[in-house]
Parts: structure tokens; sequence; C-alpha cells
């Protein structure tokens, strides 16, 4: 194998098999949620576009998922602490973001 | 909770994004689909505290408190003027968490699959870029002092060439030995450096580009959290704020005549061609607060075009008032808004909005110029490089076919500016010496206020 040379040791490392079935199911969902996205979001009127960001920035904050999980780890180990770290970023991410585009949208409501 | 009903509950928090997203594309249901946004979010975050990984509370307790409590803060003390670099922050932030948990994964897990490992270095590679980037997008929007020191490299295109040579070739070694975590974080570490870089050559007028270019990216490193974690609402959620942002990098790209590469690595400015400031203002009319009241009295249609520089005066609500006044003598007020006026996407129609100006007066850029021949009088605020006609008509302009807002063919142009400085294409603006315009040289708000009172006592 060409690529040899970049393996540091060979020893322990037989990589787990890529589960391809997972992985393609993924990939799909991946591939239409982008087309969605992009169906949706170019109807969005420029006059939405900041409250858009913030709003879809607030969304992106779904790591906080993965944090979850991570800070929520039995033993205390650099994983937990990580995740810990990961957790109050993305809830700062996800409780201001949508705040913050509440606040935004609220002005744009139609004053009859 | 099994796993099904946890993946069920997923699937509902995804949908209610997409129906969020919905509810966005209208102002009237806007606040409806941020509240549907919200609740998916908190279905998800509910669903994951039953998943059978997670063994103690007291660490999740804590991080959702002091998270909540930031957020929250922050969220209600920052103001509309703010907004931009709050976003930035934000942006960070999300960047931040993803590769922080893709990190922890990765240092969790004994044998990654291989694409597991590739999601992680792209997780570690975008995420970075993501967090560094928007934290100099932050301190440029707020206009911190510590800015002024960090000045590009010389030969800063070769270096962020090679050190993004550096970063995928660092990924790719990660890729080939995934048991050695270290590799990751040094991923991480070129990977911040590079998103360092890349921001800090581009301002002022691009910024919007890079806000929405990094927009996108906390999306795209949401969605490769995704895949390492085998996680569908991740991936879902993330590709539709990555769709997003790079909708709005087109849409800002678009509105510049400017491809994302000559935004990112290119220069703007003066190029031999351009004649100097003295030739081109050689005609330039001042006029005072009361001339223009006095244009008003006699106007039937005006339309207001705002630019970075009334954000800077804070004059929106002198505006408003001023509309108000014009439109009790029965006078037609439109604000015609540029897209990439301000610093990043929409920003003049949510300064205008926070002074409850209603939105339906604001028009987009095609419907302002098929309006402006049937415009009294044109007010300028603050703007300078998107009503530059040099870009109609000068093809050797730098700025040459960039779409503008036509406020030379309004029968008087009143140009409110501080001075004859030239904006951010460091290009003289011929419309300031045009026949039909007219310059009020003062602060923005002050004069606005100006022109308010001579209209009032008028």
């Amino acid at each position: 194998m060409p690529v040899d040379f970049l393996i540091l040791s060979q020893s322990e490392t037989a990589a787990a098999a890529v589960d391809v079935e997972t992985l393609l199911a993924s990939i799909t969902i991946f591939v239409l949620a982008i087309f969605v996205g992009w169906q949706i979001i170019t109807k969005i009127p420029p006059t939405l576009h900041t409250p858009l960001m913030s709003g879809s920035n607030a969304i992106s904050g779904i790591t906080v998922v993965g944090a979850l999980i991570a800070a929520g780890a039995g033993a205390f180990t650099f994983a937990k602490f990580l995740g810990f770290l990961a957790l109050v970023l993305a809830m700062t991410n996800v409780v201001g973001g949508f705040f913050v585009t509440h606040r935004m949208l609220a002005k744009f409501r139609r004053r009859d | 909770m099994t796993a099904a009903w946890i993946n069920l509950a997923y699937l509902l928090s995804a949908a209610l994004f997409i129906l969020g997203l919905i509810g966005m594309t209208r102002p009237r249901t806007a606040v409806r689909g941020n509240l549907m946004g919200s609740i998916g979010m908190l279905i998800a975050i509910v669903v994951t505290l039953f998943e059978q990984r997670v063994l103690s509370y007291g660490m999740i307790a804590a991080g959702l408190a002091v998270g909540a409590g930031i957020g929250g803060w922050l969220a209600v003390r920052v103001k509309v003027e703010q907004m931009p670099e709050m976003v930035a922050l934000f942006n960070g932030f999300g960047g931040a968490a993803s590769f922080l948990v893709a990190g922890a994964e990765f240092s969790a897990s004994a044998f990654p699959t291989l694409d597991q490992s590739i999601a992680t270095s792209l997780s570690g590679l975008i995420g970075a870029v993501t967090l560094s980037g928007s934290l100099v997008a932050f301190g440029k929007l707020a206009g911190l002092n510590v800015m002024n020191s960090l000045k590009p490299l010389p030969m800063q295109n070769a270096v962020n060439g090679l050190v993004a040579v550096g970063v995928v070739a660092l990924a790719v070694f990660m890729v080939l030995n995934p048991q050695h975590v270290a590799l990751y974080w040094l991923i991480v570490l070129v990977a911040l450096a590079l998103g360092y870089f890349l921001t800090i050559s581009i301002g002022g007028a691009d910024m919007p580009v890079v806000i929405a270019l990094l927009n996108s990216y906390s999306g795209l490193a949401a969605a490769a959290t995704g895949f390492v974690l085998q996680n569908n609402v991740l991936i879902i959620a993330g590709s539709l704020v990555g769709a997003s942002g790079l909708i709005l990098t087109k849409v800002m790209c678009d509105a510049m005549n400017r491809s994302l590469p000559a935004v990112l690595f290119g220069t703007l400015g003066p190029t031999g061609d351009t004649k100097s400031a003295d030739e081109v203002y050689t005609t330039v009319k001042a006029t005072s607060a009361e001339e223009v009241a006095m244009l008003l009295d006699v106007a039937r249609r005006v339309m207001i075009v705002p630019g970075y520089g009334m954000a800077v005066a804070q004059a929106q609500h002198a505006v408003r008032d001023l509309m108000h006044a014009l439109m009790d003598q029965g006078i037609d007020v439109q604000f015609g808004i540029h897209p990439v006026a301000g610093r990043m996407p929409g920003h003049m129609n949510v300064l205008l909005a926070e002074a409850d100006i209603p939105y339906d007066l604001l028009k987009e850029m095609d419907e302002t110029n098929s309006a402006m021949e049937q415009t009294d009088v044109c007010l300028v605020i603050g703007a300078n490089d998107t009503v530059n006609p040099d870009a109609r008509t000068n093809p050797k302009s730098p700025i040459a076919g960039m779409p503008i807002i036509n406020v030379d063919k309004a029968k008087t142009c009143v140009v409110i500016k501080r001075s004859l400085s030239p904006g951010f294409a460091g290009i003289p603006n011929p419309l300031f010496a045009a026949e039909n315009t007219l310059m009020l040289f003062a602060d923005g708000k002050e004069a606005v206020l100006d022109i308010l009172t001579a209209v009032k006592e008028g």
C-alpha cells in the first residue's frame, strides 16, 4: 500500500468496519435535507435575513444533543469535561439565538 | 425510553425545525416559526436526557443552567445596534460546541470506523474555523480596540494556502491513524489559525458575506458531528443551516457582483483608471436642513435610502419621526434597501423595524429602482458605494457591474454624510457632484432631527 508510511503503528488498529448501510442512510438524509433547506430558504424575503441567520444559528446549536451524551458519562473523563464545555457553549447558542431572534421578529409583526 | 422512541422524537424535532423555517418565509408567521424551532430544540434536549448512555446528571444540570443563563442574559441585554456582533458570537459558540463534541466522542471511542474518523476530522476543521473566524468577525463588528493591532500578514493569501494545505494533510494523517487522539487537537489548533487568517483581512462592506459563510459553516460542523455520532437530527438540522448560510452568502455576493473567492482572497480599491476625488468633486453643492425641509414640503414621493452610516449614527428613531411628520403632510414615504447595506444580511431592515417602521414600507432594490424616476426627493443617509452610479456607467470602475440603488435618477437627491470621504471601495462617488444632488454635511442623526424641526416649523 502506498500510504503505509503514513500509518504510525499498525498493531492495535484494525479500525472497525464501516457500517455501509447506516452511512448511506445518513448521507441520503444529509443530501435531502440540503435540498429541503435550499427550497425553503430561497423563499425567505431579504427583510427577514437577519432573523433567519440568528434563528438558523440557534438551530445549529442542535450539537447540544451530542454534548448532553458526552457530559452525562458515568465516570469523570476528559471526554466528559469536553462534553460539559460543549454543553455550556451550545446552550448559550441555543437560548441566546432563539431569544434574540424572537426579539427581532416581534418587531416585524404587522400592526393593525 | 428505547432507542426507537428517542429517534422518533428526534424526527419530530427535525420536522419542527423545517416547519419553523417555513414559518420564516413571511413576516406574519415568523414569530410562530421561531417558536416551533425552539420547541423542536426543547424536545431534542429532553429526550436525550433519557438516552441510556446518559448516566450522571450533575454536570448536565450545571451545563444547561450556565449556558442558558449566559445566552439568555446576552439576548436580553443586547441592543439592536449590536446585533451583528451578537450573531457572530453565538455562531462561534455553535462551531466550538460541534468540535468539542466530536473531540469528546473521538477520545472516548477506542476504535472509530473510517467514516467516523473522516467526519471527526471535518467537524474539528470546520468547527474550529467557525470559532476563530466568528471571534474575529465579532471583534471587528464590535469595534474592539484590540482589532486595530491585528493586521494581516504580508503575503496573507500564500500563508492561508499553506495553512489550508497543512490542515487537510493533518486530517488525512489523522484518519489513517485514528488511535492518536492528539492529532485531532492539532487539527483544531491549525484550523483555529486558519479561521483567524481568513477573516483578519476582511473588512467593512464584505462583512455580510463572511457572516453568512460562517453561519453556513456552523451548520456544516453540526452535520459533520451528526455523522460522528450517527445522529440524524444533527445531520438534518446541520444541513438546513448549512444550506441557509450558503444561500445568504450567494445573495450577498450577487448583490456586490463579486465572486466568493474575490471577497475572501481579493482586494477592493482604486485602480489606475480611477479618477481622483479632486477631479470628481468639482461641483459639489452643500445644502442646509432648512433647504431640505423646503424641498420636502413640495414633494409628493420621498424615498429614504439608508446605509451603514445610519446604523453608526443610530439615526433610525429620528428617521421614523421624520417619516411620520412627512406622512402627516400626505407625502408618500418609502425606504429603499440595498441587500448589502450594513454589516450583515438584512441589517437595515432590523434597525428600521426596531424603530417601529412598518416592514411593508421597506422596498427591495428592484422595486426601489423602478419607483425612483417618480421620486421627488431621495434622502440618502450614510450610504456610499451602494448608490455609486459609477457601478452602472463606468465599466472601468472597481465596482463596475455591482447592482446599485439608482438614487441619481430621483428628481432631487439629498445625501446626508459627514464628509466626502470614500466608502469601503475607496473610490470617489460622482453622485455627490451630480447636478441634482445636494450634500448635507452632518452626523446622520443630527441632520435628520434638524430636518424634522424645519419640516414641523415650515
